[in-house]
């Protein structure tokens, strides 16, 4: 089964994206902040990451450019999930490294569609 | 469910018709509910049945706007993907090398809101921008409005769009989403009905007529495609959508195999006789 890591620090949004993603056959990983997620990496690479940008600790951009120089680091599919949703922001996190980018408020049909455009459905 | 008395549901199922060729059997109750409730609210009438009355006392504007309120709109961008790669992978590459250099004549009916369009005229752009004169068409003047525009919300990007597609396409326009001028200037939108004659479009290279037939019955269905064909340049191709066939309905058609959903001229010989 394919792994999605949701890092969000809203305990609510990981739920919601948990439901979504399990509801597309992932298994669901969660983790609270950029370290959190930066650790269950190491343990083990998910295929793919839902990933909030503002976050205490460590945040998402700041995550991504870390995990994309981790051993395997470049195989997730990382989707940037955040209310930053700006022109500005959206090429910033791709030039870090994201495959797509979902502007919140995101429902269960954006996501798919999301997951579709970066081939992991 | 519905408040309607059972002689104006009939009514007004037999109006919609006439006018649109959409069917409303009785179990569509539920939807002429939803849609023809926040018009009548709209409109200031206390419910559908005054709305309805008014209908039948012969208001054009309250017609226009009930058969425009029952249609379906629903659309994305590159919905179904299959039609598109089709048409990059096909149809382009077969009639550009035909037509030698003419732009290709494209015809989206029941284009509503203006996904489907301009989800070509941005294959078209990728591709490094052949020629082509992209008509789309509706009924309703509302969704052409919003076409024209062509100004998306951010829920509406995100479906079917890559986000390389939205940056490389879009303007961001406040909490929405613009699509390029030169792509809005790619796309003439033209109000009309499938059940208008549309003769002079004729030859069409390509003609997208998507999720709409499911919608009407067999004999409107039989007819429209015929009326197709005959609109269809004798290379050109039709694409239809999912849950739709020519198979039973015209002769003037046939699937092209290998490829669901795409249609060509059938050869003249299996035509029935006239």
């Amino acid at each position: 089964m394919k792994t999605c890591l949701v890092v969000d620090d809203s305990r609510v949004i990981r739920k919601v994206a948990r439901k979504i993603v399990e509801d597309m056959g992932f298994g669901c990983e969660e983790a609270c902040d950029g370290q959190e997620a930066l650790t269950a990496c190491r343990k083990a690479m998910p295929e793919a990451i839902l990933l909030d940008w503002n976050m205490p600790v460590m945040n998402g951009l700041d995550f991504l450019v870390r995990l994309r120089q981790e051993p395997g680091g470049r195989k997730p599919v990382v989707l940037f999930c955040t209310t930053e949703n700006d022109m500005a922001h959206i090429t910033q996190a791709l030039r870090a490294g994201a495959d797509e980018y979902v502007m919140k408020p995101f429902d269960g049909e954006i996501i798919e569609s999301k997951f579709a455009e970066a081939g992991l459905v | 469910m519905t408040q309607l008395a059972p002689n104006k549901y009939d009514y007004l199922c037999r109006e919609v018709r006439a006018r649109t060729g959409l069917v409303l059997g009785p179990d569509k109750a539920y939807l002429v509910e939803s849609r023809l409730g926040p018009l009548a609210r709209r409109s200031g009438f206390a419910a559908i049945e005054p709305l309805v009355d008014a209908m039948m006392r012969g208001d054009r504007a309250i017609h226009t706007e009930v058969c425009e309120a029952l249609a379906t709109h629903e659309t994305f961008f590159f919905r179904d993907k299959t039609p598109f790669d089709l048409f990059r992978q096909v149809i382009a590459p077969a009639l550009l090398a035909a037509r030698a250099g003419r732009a290709l004549k494209i015809w989206c009916a029941a284009a509503s809101s203006g996904q489907e369009p301009y989800s070509l005229a941005m294959l078209l752009d990728e591709a490094g921008g052949p020629a082509a004169d992209i008509l789309a068409t509706d009924m309703s003047a509302a969704v052409l409005e919003k076409a024209k525009a062509g100004l998306y919300s951010q829920f509406e990007v995100q479906r079917g769009l890559s986000i390389q597609r939205l940056i490389r396409h879009f303007d961001q326009a406040g909490e929405a989403w613009r699509i390029k001028a030169h792509l809005r200037q790619a796309v003439r939108f033209e109000q009309s009905n499938l059940l208008d004659d549309f003769a002079r479009l004729a030859p069409m290279d390509v003609i997208f007529c998507r999720n709409v037939l499911i919608y009407f019955d067999v004999e409107t269905k039989s007819k429209i495609l015929d009326r197709l064909a005959a609109a269809l340049a004798p290379d050109g191709y039709l694409l239809l959508g999912a849950a739709e066939t020519v198979i039973g309905l015209s002769d003037a058609l046939r699937p092209v195999e290998g490829h669901r959903g795409l249609y060509a001229q059938a050869p003249a010989g299996n035509r029935a006789a006239a």
